[in-house]
């Protein structure tokens, strides 16, 4: 779980960077999609590096997921009775929505790579151009707002996640170390989901183009 | 103590009649004369006050003999070897799991004998050694000032006023040092200096440090290293534990002990367990006091059944009442909570000089008219007096109406322990260092805020040095019947020491039993006896005693019943004891007794799981308990340790022994019958090694 | 004060249970939440109704029998035990709703009492260290850092309540057996098994049927002892490290 999170967060990261591209204008925005596919060429085929990290991502996509539906199946075979009454005295709100957050996710990446990666499904009308399916999709606002609504939920998962990992891993053994590590879940929980909406915002109220 | 208004059988004049007998202190009436006390005889019909018969002494025959410093290694060397081979064919059972009987289970079980641990808790780790705060003691000499083994067998015979045996107390001193070592082995995190050898401090008015201590939880700490022991011979199949089962029996055939006869708490299932030697660890009785600061399950049933069967019970009168606990509060307190002695160290204990002000806020009560009482009469010593004698002052405070804080019945039952001075003196951050936790403690269960308000306090019974009489190698008088820690009467004489009971428990469950228990063993393994009728006929007892008690559906609760037992007791043979109260006391558990057997209420079933019946089953043994405790009392007529005479004591008001006629130890042999005279048998005590002295705190 | 009760009565572990409503009336703020359930069980044996079977043995906070489920907290409102709990914590009139501990490792055996053996179990596989008596070296040979010692003795001050269980969303023993690993685990004499000892402790809580650590923190929260949170650091931290180095 711990180490599959990690993947990801650094995916993001990269992805989040790459995003950001955008406000270069089409030409940035279309090189460095280009250049995505022709990473490591000649020595790797075109799109080689794409499908290694595709090929990563699926991998822990299925760890992950694996886990925490192990973890969660644990959990309500542990506890048949519930409670009738149970309040939560501790939990932070981002770790009370790790699961079904955790679906939701699931869910918009799926719609995400519909959306942009096969392009089966294209609000806005479809375009060779990455930029120009990036401009067109969240013109409308509901897509907007699909986008919104799965960066507020990975922002949580990442607030949590990140420090769960962390202390799954054995780095949080000291209140200090323990500190300083929520501190770091809650800066990348806020930077990396609003490196993500800058772009479409700026799409949405018409300043990219 | 706590009066219950819906109690129908009100007992006669409980609070007042109390106050009528203390505000007697100086006893002048009362008091013995020059001789001493008089000496009773039996009677023509063999009875003595008609109470007791008097029977053989009894001597200690299993001590190798002076000199007293090689006496454990002759012992250690003289006793017999089992064979590894044998050992697994012999089966030991021990009942209770607190510091002594989970340190004997674990020690036994590495030596690899068949170990079956019982005790009532749902788990080994729950024993009432648990809530010990202070510490162990052990002459480590870490300090280096001046302790020594002999010093702490003085200390600790010296303290128990001189009735103990001085064999088990040297012994106790001589292993203490073994304990520390064995505990930190095992990982229990004793305080530390920084650099990172243990610490010490001085406990209970010993003038050397040798207590060892984990903060406030040392009790927890080495209970949870033997609990640990424990399970790992669980783990490793040489022990059993049956947990929440309760030995309601012991197993007597040819006049060895056999096995027990327990009940499965759950189930009610009654199980006959068989051994070749059986050990018990049950712990004290202090619960006949109904409100005390034992847990709530302590009993005396295991030592009783087995005083049933033969064995002796010595010195039961001896209880120890610890001055700074925090007061009863309401009618329902089901429970008294101790807090640590060190209070006394910076806080004065006051009450209102009139008894016109014992309703007022403290702060309002102008200096003039608060009375130190104890800086008052004993100024030497003034609020640092030994436990006993700053109990029984609170006692008499209240008993003539300058007692504080809410009236429980008709009574104010507490005494101020004021750190306003402490905290002028010192400065609040000083006093929260040192005492934080403890006001906390204060704080949570009075609701009080003691940096404000001063706090109340009052004593309670905290422990019984009394218990089934055992010979050196803790031997009872069945042979084969091993008893350890609190229950045993060994080590404490009339009195404990701070720190001593931990230590007790520990030396003798991991140092002395499982070497002494071998002289025994090797002579089995026994014969079978599960077809002997004893054995059948002990489960019936058993049965038909469960069966009784359901089905007697009388009105009164069997808290009820243990709440007057409990007010009887401390009443008459609490804190300050009078013939004329003692017999009474008598008088009244009779009746008593006798009510509970036409008149409790004892609803559901054995077989599943029924507090109330559990809780009956107990009070019906301390119905017993408590006649003889107070008829030991009686007997006494000298003051002692905890055994507070108020006929025999000096112009000061303190306590008076008389060695001429009282240096034994009172062992009783049950009568046969509940209403039959118990059997006095005395043991002399011979002090070769120390010198008998009489205490003052002046 | 008077309160309204809603417990959970089950006759046996067998039967099914469910809840029943109580009233109490001249209830003190100085009463142990305890001695409340003490003054309701004389009223029931009174009218002659099965009292309410619950757990308690020390009554001050120490022997982790008792614990309670209180209106949906581990132990109720306050950071402790449920016999430390006063009723001035509640207000006049509050309808509180009391179960037992919930987890399937913990079987309910009457009424609020629970079968926490499992407990007992984890010990057994590897919560001591092996030292058979007699066996001790000197107590000073061997010194101990005081930061080392102060971090053992905090975590060792766990009772075995069963609260960070009861608390836990996933109704995982991981603190219980986190502050056991981290207390043996920072002393010198705990060393030899350090490895071995996380690891059988972790199957057998496994084992035993309680649920995974998602590093949520309402066991720390409910914690009368006030165990941290980064003792299951620490013991994952120990289980890493166990597994790298595992003798094959």
């Amino acid at each position: 779980m711990a180490v599959t999170g990690a993947i990801f967060v650094g995916y993001v990261a990269l992805h989040m960077y790459g995003n950001l591209m955008a406000f270069g204008g089409q030409q940035t925005f279309d090189t460095y999609a280009h250049h995505l596919r022709t990473f490591g060429q000649p020595m790797l085929p075109y799109s080689g590096l794409l499908w290694v990290v595709r090929l990563v991502l699926v991998l822990s996509l299925v760890g992950h997921v694996y886990a925490a539906f192990k973890l969660w199946s644990r959990a309500d075979s542990a506890r048949s009775t519930k409670y009738a009454v149970k309040k939560a005295t501790k939990a932070t709100f981002s770790s009370k929505w790790m699961r079904w957050g955790g679906v939701a996710l699931l869910v918009f990446v799926i719609w995400h790579i519909l959306q942009f990666t096969t392009r089966t499904v294209t609000p806005g009308g479809d375009s060779d151009s990455p930029y120009l399916r990036l401009v067109n999709g969240f013109s409308v606002w509901w897509v907007f707002l699909i986008y919104v609504v799965a960066l507020f939920a990975l922002a949580m998962h990442l607030r949590h996640g990140i420090w769960s990992a962390c202390q799954t891993l054995g780095w949080t053994s000291s209140v200090l170390s323990a500190r300083i590590v929520n501190a770091i879940a809650i800066a990348i929980a806020v930077i990396i989901p609003l490196g993500f909406v800058l772009p479409p915002f700026f799409i949405l109220i018409g300043v990219l183009n | 103590m706590s009066d219950t208004p819906q109690q129908p059988a009100a007992e006669p004049g409980r609070a007042q009649d109390g106050a009528a007998t203390a505000s007697a202190t100086p006893a002048a009436d009362a008091a013995f004369g020059p001789d001493g006390p008089p000496v009773h005889r039996p009677g023509p019909d063999g009875l003595v006050d008609g109470l007791y018969r008097v029977g053989e002494p009894i001597a200690d025959t299993a001590y190798p003999g002076d000199p007293i410093a090689t006496a454990w290694d002759r012992a250690q060397f003289e006793s017999d070897l089992v064979n590894p081979a044998n050992r697994r064919k012999l089966k030991v059972i021990i009942v209770g799991t607190g510091l002594a009987g989970a340190s004997a289970g674990a020690t036994l079980g590495e030596a690899g004998y068949q170990v079956k641990s019982f005790c009532y808790q749902d788990s080994p780790r729950r024993a009432h050694s648990i809530a010990a705060q202070g510490g162990i003691n052990a002459a480590k000499n870490y300090k280096e000032d001046g302790d020594s083994v002999y010093r702490l067998f003085y200390d600790t015979v010296k303290g128990g006023d001189y009735r103990s045996r001085e064999s088990n107390v040297y012994r106790l001193a001589e292993v203490s040092a073994n304990i520390i070592d064995q505990c930190v082995a095992q990982g229990v995190p004793f305080a530390r200096d920084y650099g990172g050898l243990l610490d010490n401090r001085s406990f209970g008015g010993v003038q050397v440090s040798r207590t060892f201590y984990a903060r406030g939880q040392t009790g927890q700490q080495l209970l949870i290293g033997a609990y640990q022991a424990l399970e790992r011979q669980v783990a490793a199949g040489t022990v059993e534990t049956f947990t929440r089962h309760e030995m309601l029996e012991l197993i007597v055939v040819d006049g060895k002990a056999r096995g027990i006869i327990a009940r499965d708490m759950v189930t009610g299932e009654i199980e006959t367990h068989l051994a070749d030697a059986v050990v018990l660890a049950s712990g004290g009785y202090g619960n006949v006091f109904f409100l005390s600061t034992n847990a709530m399950g302590c009993n005396v049933t295991a030592s009783w059944r087995a005083y049933r069967k033969g064995a002796y019970f010595a010195n039961p009168c001896y209880t120890q009442i610890h001055p700074t606990c925090i007061p009863v509060s309401g009618e329902h307190q089901s429970k008294l909570t101790l807090m640590s002695e060190s209070l006394r160290n910076d806080g004065r204990i006051w009450v209102p000089k009139r008894r016109e002000d014992v309703e007022k806020d403290p702060r309002d009560i102008p200096e003039a008219d608060r009375d130190y009482y104890l800086e008052r009469i004993y100024p030497a010593f003034g609020n640092l007096v030994p436990r006993d004698i700053a109990s029984r002052q609170a006692k008499n405070m209240c008993d003539e109406g300058r007692g504080v804080g809410p009236k429980v019945g008709d009574f104010r039952r507490g005494v101020y322990l004021d750190f306003s001075d402490a905290i002028a003196r010192l400065g609040l951050d000083a006093v929260k260092a040192k005492y934080g936790n403890l006001f906390d403690m204060y704080a949570r269960i009075t609701g009080e805020d003691p940096y404000q308000v001063p706090m109340r306090i009052y004593p309670a019974v905290h422990y019984t040095m009394g218990g089934l009489w055992v010979d050196y190698d803790l031997q009872s008088t069945i042979p084969g019947m091993y008893v350890i820690g609190e229950a045993n009467f060994s080590d404490h004489g009339a009195n404990r020491l701070g720190a001593s009971a931990l230590m007790q428990g520990l030396s003798d469950g991991y140092f002395v039993l499982p070497n002494t228990i071998r002289n025994y063993l090797t002579s089995g393994p026994f014969e079978d006896v599960a077809d002997r009728p004893e054995v059948a006929e002990a489960a019936e007892a058993v049965r038909a005693r469960i069966e009784k008690l359901l089905s007697i559906n009388g009105d009164r609760s069997v808290d009820s019943f243990h709440r007057e037992l409990g007010h009887i007791m401390w009443e008459y043979c609490g804190m300050e004891r009078t013939e004329e109260g003692l017999t009474k006391a008598i008088s009244l558990i009779r009746s008593l007794r006798d009510e509970f057997w036409r008149n409790v209420r004892v609803l559901g079933e054995n077989d599943e799981l029924n507090q109330s019946l559990e809780k009956a089953g107990r009070v019906a043994d301390f119905l017993e308990l408590g006649e003889l405790m107070c008829i030991d009392a009686l007997h006494r007529r000298e003051s002692c340790g905890g055994h507070f005479r108020a006929e025999s004591q000096t112009p000061e008001g303190e306590a008076l022994r008389h060695d001429d006629q009282f240096l034994y130890v009172a062992a009783w042999q049950w009568g046969g019958g509940v209403n039959e005279p118990p059997i006095l048998h005395k043991e002399d005590l011979d002090y070769h090694n120390i010198q008998l002295k009489q205490r003052s705190y002046k | 004060m008077r309160f309204s009760l809603k417990i959970w009565r089950q006759p046996s572990a067998e039967t099914k249970g469910s809840f029943a409503m109580y009233q109490v009336d001249d209830i003190t703020g100085d009463m142990s939440f305890l001695e409340m359930l003490d003054v309701l069980n004389e009223g029931l044996i009174a009218r002659g109704e099965d009292p309410v079977a619950f757990d308690s043995d020390c009554r001050e906070g120490i022997c982790g029998a008792c614990g309670m489920m209180i209106s949906g907290q581990a132990h109720g409102p306050e950071v402790t035990t449920t016999c430390q709990l006063h009723m001035r914590s509640f207000t006049d009139g509050d309808t509180i709703v009391i179960e037992p501990w919930r987890a399937n490792a913990f079987p309910v055996l009457k009424d609020l009492v629970v079968d926490r053996s499992a407990f007992d179990r984890i010990i057994q596989a590897g919560g001591y260290i092996t030292v058979n008596t007699g066996a001790a070296p000197e107590a000073h040979s061997v010194p101990v850092p005081k930061p080392n010692a102060d971090r053992a003795f905090d975590a060792a001050t766990c009772i075995g309540c069963g609260a960070c269980v009861a608390a836990c969303p996933n109704a995982s023993g991981m603190l219980f057996m986190a502050a056991k690993v981290t207390h043996l685990g920072e002393l010198p004499q705990g060393q030899p098994e350090r490895a071995s000892r996380v690891v059988k402790m972790v199957n057998q809580h496994d084992h035993e049927g309680f649920g995974g650590c998602t590093n949520i923190g309402e066991c720390a929260g409910a914690c009368p002892k006030e165990i941290p949170l980064d003792v299951i650091s620490q013991l994952n931290n120990d289980m890493r490290h166990a597994m790298r180095h595992q003798p094959s």
